[in-house]
């Protein structure tokens, strides 16, 4: 294993540029998952993104939050003006893993590991989040929901770093966030939720029901034109062209489906 | 590499292989076998240990990510704050004791966590096939009274 230790951000940005094949390790939870027996990642190279102060936490400016490229999910449960403003962010880091895992798992990770299954980016796409990324060639900024292209693939070239996230503040009529798993905790996604709205419009993003999270934009036309809703199968028709759910080993996609209409629908009537 | 970390309250200097994890380091070089290896993965909590005084799982953190940190293990706990739990009948075949031990002391240790949470939540990371869980939960409870 070749293990990169930069001090600094500029020294992490300028290792990174020299070896674009090196993976950045922020929390560690993704990649040390059965470790031992991954025998063909030990000889990677890794840059330790741990020592970067400047990345960590979190920090509200007048119109927005700015997650640290390293501010991890504990970060946002304990932060009482999440709760209070953007509380789809404190609901979805609570729905991750434990808190072993909340206490080290980042946002930038949960982005950039790109899971179809995630559950703190369809919180952040739901909030307009933008994606703050850095490399020795300057600074990019992509929306969280132009982000993934598809997946596992994504608006990141291998010498750019995630140094931020930015969420911008606003004022919210509606914040919803379901996650369906096979238990409360340490269960990944079968089918995910995060649906908001604000003077912005409607969002309503999608989580295991596509190779990507998504946004849903027929839903959110649907919701706009404030059709009357009798059933969740009034939404079958959008849910259908926005989203593929497949078989897998957590669930199928007949289910998939049909969960997703009867989580969107009760998202609505309990507003 | 040589890295140094504070070890149950001892500066410590070791040298270590840099694909160890955290879990490797205590057990085989540190000889603290308290702490237990489960899972592997960061479901069942057995591998329990604070950093920087927060819980986590020691089979997910690279040991290189431990330089100038804060480790405990559950060797540093102190047997009479564990008698709660004896009580309550919150051990059986004792797996997932130690990690169960480490999550029981830290929400004992911060009860303002439960404005927010309740202490099913917080042991949610800690699994037990054995018990059920009530005499864990019970267990923190009189923790929690006889702290308050």
């Amino acid at each position: 294993m070749k293990l990169l230790l930069p001090e600094s951000r500029a020294e992490a940005l300028a290792m990174l540029a020299r070896t674009p094949d090196a993976v950045p390790v922020a929390g560690g939870t993704d990649v040390l998952v059965h470790w031992p027996t991954r025998m063909a990642e030990h000889d990677r190279t890794y840059l330790d993104l741990s020592p970067l102060g400047d990345l960590k936490g979190v920090r509200w400016e007048a119109g927005e939050l700015v997650l640290g490229g390293l501010a991890t999910y504990w970060d946002v449960i304990r932060d009482p003006r999440a709760a209070q403003e953007l509380s789809l962010l404190v609901h979805a880091a609570r729905q991750v893993g434990s808190v072993q895992i909340q206490a080290r798992g980042t946002w930038a990770g949960n982005i950039v590991n790109a899971s179809p299954a995630a559950d703190g980016v369809p919180a952040l796409m739901a909030y307009d989040a933008v994606v703050v990324l850095e490399s020795v060639r300057g600074r990019v900024e992509v929306p969280l929901a132009d982000f993934y292209t598809g997946y596992k693939e994504m608006h990141r070239a291998s010498d750019e770093l995630v140094v931020a996230i930015r969420v911008p503040r606003r004022a919210y009529a509606l914040q919803r966030f379901v996650k369906v798993g096979s238990r409360r905790a340490q269960a990944i996604a079968k089918v995910g939720l995060a649906l908001t709205r604000s003077a912005a419009g409607w969002r309503v993003v999608a989580a295991s029901v596509a190779p990507t999270i998504r946004r849903c934009p027929a839903l959110e036309r649907l919701l706009a034109d404030g059709a009357p809703l009798r059933s969740p199968d009034d939404l079958l028709p959008a849910i259908d062209q926005d989203v593929t759910p497949i078989d897998d080993i957590r669930s199928t996609a007949a289910y998939r489906r049909q969960v997703m209409a009867r989580v969107v629908f009760d998202a609505l009537r309990a507003s | 590499m040589k890295i140094s970390f504070t070890l149950n309250g001892a500066p410590t200097s070791l040298e270590v292989d840099p694909t160890e994890r955290l879990l490797d380091t205590l057990r085989y070089r540190l000889a603290l076998t308290g702490t237990k290896e489960g899972c592997g993965e960061g479901e069942c909590g057995a591998c329990t240990v604070y950093l920087d005084g927060l819980p986590v799982n020691s089979c997910l953190v690279p040991i290189y990510q431990v330089r100038g940190s804060t480790v405990q293990t559950v060797e540093s706990l102190d047997p009479a704050g564990l008698r709660p739990l004896l009580t309550s009948g919150a051990t059986q075949c004792g797996a997932c004791t130690p990690g169960v031990s480490m999550t029981a002391c830290w929400i004992r240790d911060h009860p303002e966590l439960l404005a927010t949470h309740t202490i099913r939540e917080l042991l949610a990371g800690n699994l037990c096939r054995c018990t059920g869980y009530d005499g864990i939960v019970d267990g923190i409870g009189a923790t929690l009274e006889a702290g308050a």
